[in-house]
């Protein structure tokens, strides 16, 4: 099952390599991983999607906390939680279908951020099912680029 | 007062504890080198980075304090790998230091540089690069504190040469260690103790099987006064003898691939398995889905990560094997096992551990010997191979961190160096390696080391004329076909040790042994016993890579 774990980090050089290499090191794997800076600069923030049954995750949390640098680890996957990810698209469009690219970008609710004779650029943000749909809808004129951030996670409410 | 980082350095280790360093001196290291020449603590110059990481070990396996070992940057410092990792599968505590290129050319292929921090990474348990001479003081103190806390481990410290050469006024050297991401825990949870307690209580085929965190954690007193409240047997891991006396008529010996057959037997006959700071390892389960499998199993160690890594556990108390004992042993109450223990001794009586008598000198004989002209009051090291597991085996440790040994890792050459880091720490012990005659010669170098430094260790060298160990399974597993396992030239280890100002002896009947062993015992200096043993001896009982512990091969028969 997929798991989205958000670790709280020491702002540290090296600390990113720590995280990597453990998950390269034990063989685990890494969908997606997003860092940035908490509100306290001295803390980051690392958002990984990783793949695995119980015992690998379980393995994973335990591992990720024996790191020095580590400060907090949280399986958000299972708290009631919201998952973003913000993509960049670059798909072909000439004059003649900038309309239905346009239609199919506000029904999803994102937005043209680049265009040129023969491209648009999209912005979409929102949660793995919008993501997929979109792209889909726009796979027909061809997607020249799809840059993705990884996931972002926030537990729903105080906690 | 202005201060360079070297003198902060050697300021910090000195308020650290560190009364020794193993290490080895290179471009980089100058000034800290400089630094050492009036300084006031002993340095151990060794002959290979290798010898002094293993050294440090050896310094801390033998100890409470923490080894530390230092080495140039560049192929010093990759020099001192195998050692680290040695350490770090081990659980010991050591502070590293390397030298680095200066902070200016790091990352431009400078000469002698390696990213060392990015290669030690994952064998480790932390690593600091110092960018600001400010930062030394704080650096070593949490190093020392990381390493023999929790479950230690092996840290570096890299420090580039601009760091070392830079000059503060007053350095501050901190009291205290805060570190807000490292927290291990000590006690045991109050539940999972009662939990435990109620299931021994009630048990009826107990087993303890003890490991090397009763010797990180010092608690053999606990343990002892555990096995006196209620009575249960202890096997062992390789690492845990000595944890709990090997003379005890409680004692099993050691269990899993080389353990002994009633250790086996108990531990795959009980109903319930009291796992404390072993960590399941696959030479000692075996087959893991067919180890144990009656029992329930409580599971006492440091690290979170090591329950249900590889067996799924019923009573997990996370903490200090020391505390939580010490937390049990105020309730736990004796269990009605008198039929179980019946049964161990029955199995004692059926399946001994031994050896067939008789033709060339027996490897085991000689180790029997060592332990009796010692009385067991030594400090055995060994290497890796057969010589490791016929120490283990026919040798019995009393006393805790009397057996220094790559367990892990199975570091061939890790003995001898390692036995030069305990008689360091322990200058009025006698101290043997029980190595093989492919190990010895890995490290064999470190005879001018103990030369140097007036190191009467002694090397009982088991001297089959083959790498042993491979050469069994070769035997036992792969038809016989001896590929590349005999090692047809050999230098005469008699001369080799004359030649670097020690003492040989040759030793190759039964009646030599002793006499041998007491002149390697009173001799000041360094004295490498060159036994040449029976060279197809192998070592029984032997469970079968992947078999289950109750399919043991037999020698006897
Ligand atoms: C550094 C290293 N290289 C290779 C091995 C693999 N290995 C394990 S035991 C062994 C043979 C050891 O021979 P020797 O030191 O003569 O000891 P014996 O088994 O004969 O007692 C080898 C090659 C190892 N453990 N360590």
């Amino acid at each position: 099952m997929r798991h989205t774990i958000s670790v709280l980090v020491e702002n540290r050089f090296g600390v990113l390599a720590r995280v990597a290499g453990l998950f390269s090191g034990r063989g685990y794997n890494i969908d997606s991983l997003c860092v940035g800076e908490t509100d306290d600069p001295t803390i980051s923030r690392m958002t990984i999607v990783t793949n695995g049954d119980n015992r690998i995750i379980e393995q994973i949390e335990k591992q990720l906390n024996k790191l020095i640098d580590v400060i907090k680890v949280m399986d958000v996957t299972k708290e009631d939680h919201v998952k973003r990810e913000l993509v960049l698209i670059k798909v072909a469009a000439d004059e003649g279908q900038r309309a239905r690219v346009i239609e199919i970008v506000e029904i999803f609710r994102g937005k043209i951020i680049d265009v040129s004779p023969k491209t648009m650029t999209v912005e979409i943000t929102g949660d793995e099912g919008k993501i997929n749909g979109i792209t889909e809808m726009l796979k027909p004129f061809g997607i020249k680029e799809l840059v993705r951030t990884g996931k972002v996670a926030v537990v729903r409410g105080e906690k | 007062m202005k201060y360079t980082g070297a003198q902060i350095l050697i300021e910090a280790l000195i308020r650290e504890g560190a009364d020794t360093i193993f290490g080895y001196p290179g471009g980089v290291l100058l000034p800290i080198f400089d630094v050492l020449y009036d300084a006031k603590i002993n340095f151990i110059l060794v002959r290979h980075e290798q010898g002094a990481a293993h050294a440090a070990d050896g310094y801390s396996r033998s100890t409470n304090r923490v080894g530390v070992c230092m080495a140039t940057s560049g192929p010093g410092a990759t020099n001192l790998i195998t050692g680290i990792a040695t350490a770090y599968m081990d659980s010991i505590p050591m502070v590293v230091i390397t030298g680095q290129v200066p902070t200016t050319m790091i990352g431009n292929d400078a000469f002698q540089e390696a990213d060392i921090i990015g290669i030690t990474r994952p064998i480790v348990k932390h690593s600091y690069l110092l960018k600001n001479v400010a930062d030394i003081s704080r650096v070593v103190k949490e190093a020392f504190w990381i390493a023999n806390t929790g479950r230690p481990g092996p840290v570096l410290i890299d420090i580039p040469k601009d760091i070392s050469t830079a000059v503060m006024t007053n350095p501050k050297y901190p009291q205290k260690v805060d570190i807000r991401s490292y927290n291990p825990t000590c006690l045991g949870h109050p539940m999972q103790i009662k939990k435990a307690v109620s299931a021994i209580a009630s048990s009826k085929k107990p087993v303890i099987y003890s490991g090397g965190g009763i010797m990180s954690s010092n608690a053999a007193e606990e343990l002892q006064k555990f096995v006196d409240i209620t009575g249960i047997p202890v096997t062992s891991t390789l690492l845990g003898l000595g944890g709990f006396p090997g003379t005890d008529p409680l004692f099993l010996g050691m269990l899993g691939m080389h353990g002994t057959k009633y250790a086996n037997y108990a531990i795959s006959n009980a109903d319930l398995v009291i796992a404390i700071g072993a960590r399941f390892d696959d030479r000692v389960t075996g087959k893991i889905d067919e180890f144990a499998p009656a029992a329930t199993i409580i599971h006492i160690d440091i690290d979170p990560s090591s329950i249900s890594k590889n067996v799924l556990v019923h009573i997990p108390i996370v903490g200090d094997a020391k505390h939580i004992l010490q937390q049990m042993n105020k309730e736990a109450t004796p269990p009605k096992i008198n039929e179980w223990i019946e049964q161990i001794e029955q199995w004692k009586k059926d399946c001994p551990l031994g050896y067939k008598k008789g033709g060339k000198l027996k490897p085991q004989f000689v180790i029997e010997k060592i332990y009796e002209v010692t009385g067991g009051n030594a400090i055995i090291t060994t290497e890796v191979g057969q010589n490791q597991m016929w120490a283990a085996q026919y040798y019995k440790f009393d006393y805790p961190k009397s057996f220094l040994s790559s367990g892990g890792l199975g570091t061939m050459g890790y003995g001898f160096p390692a036995a030069i880091g305990a008689q360091v720490a322990n200058p009025d012990m006698v101290v043997f390696d029980i190595a093989g005659d492919g190990s010895f010669q890995m490290n064999i170098q470190e005879l001018a080391t103990a030369i140097q430094y007036n190191l009467p260790v002694n090397v009982a060298i088991l001297n089959n004329h083959n790498l042993g160990m491979v050469r069994q399974w070769q035997e036992l597993f792969f038809n016989k076909r001896y590929s590349y396992t005999s090692m047809a030239v050999q230098p005469d280890f008699v001369k080799v040790a004359e030649a670097y100002g020690a003492e040989g002896i040759r030793v190759e009947t039964e009646a030599d042994v002793v006499p041998a062993l007491k002149r390697a015992i009173i001799s000041k200096k360094p004295v490498v016993l060159d036994f040449w043993v029976e060279e197809e001896e192998n070592v029984f009982p032997m469970v079968p890579a992947g078999a289950s512990l109750t399919q043991m091969l037999e020698g006897m028969a």
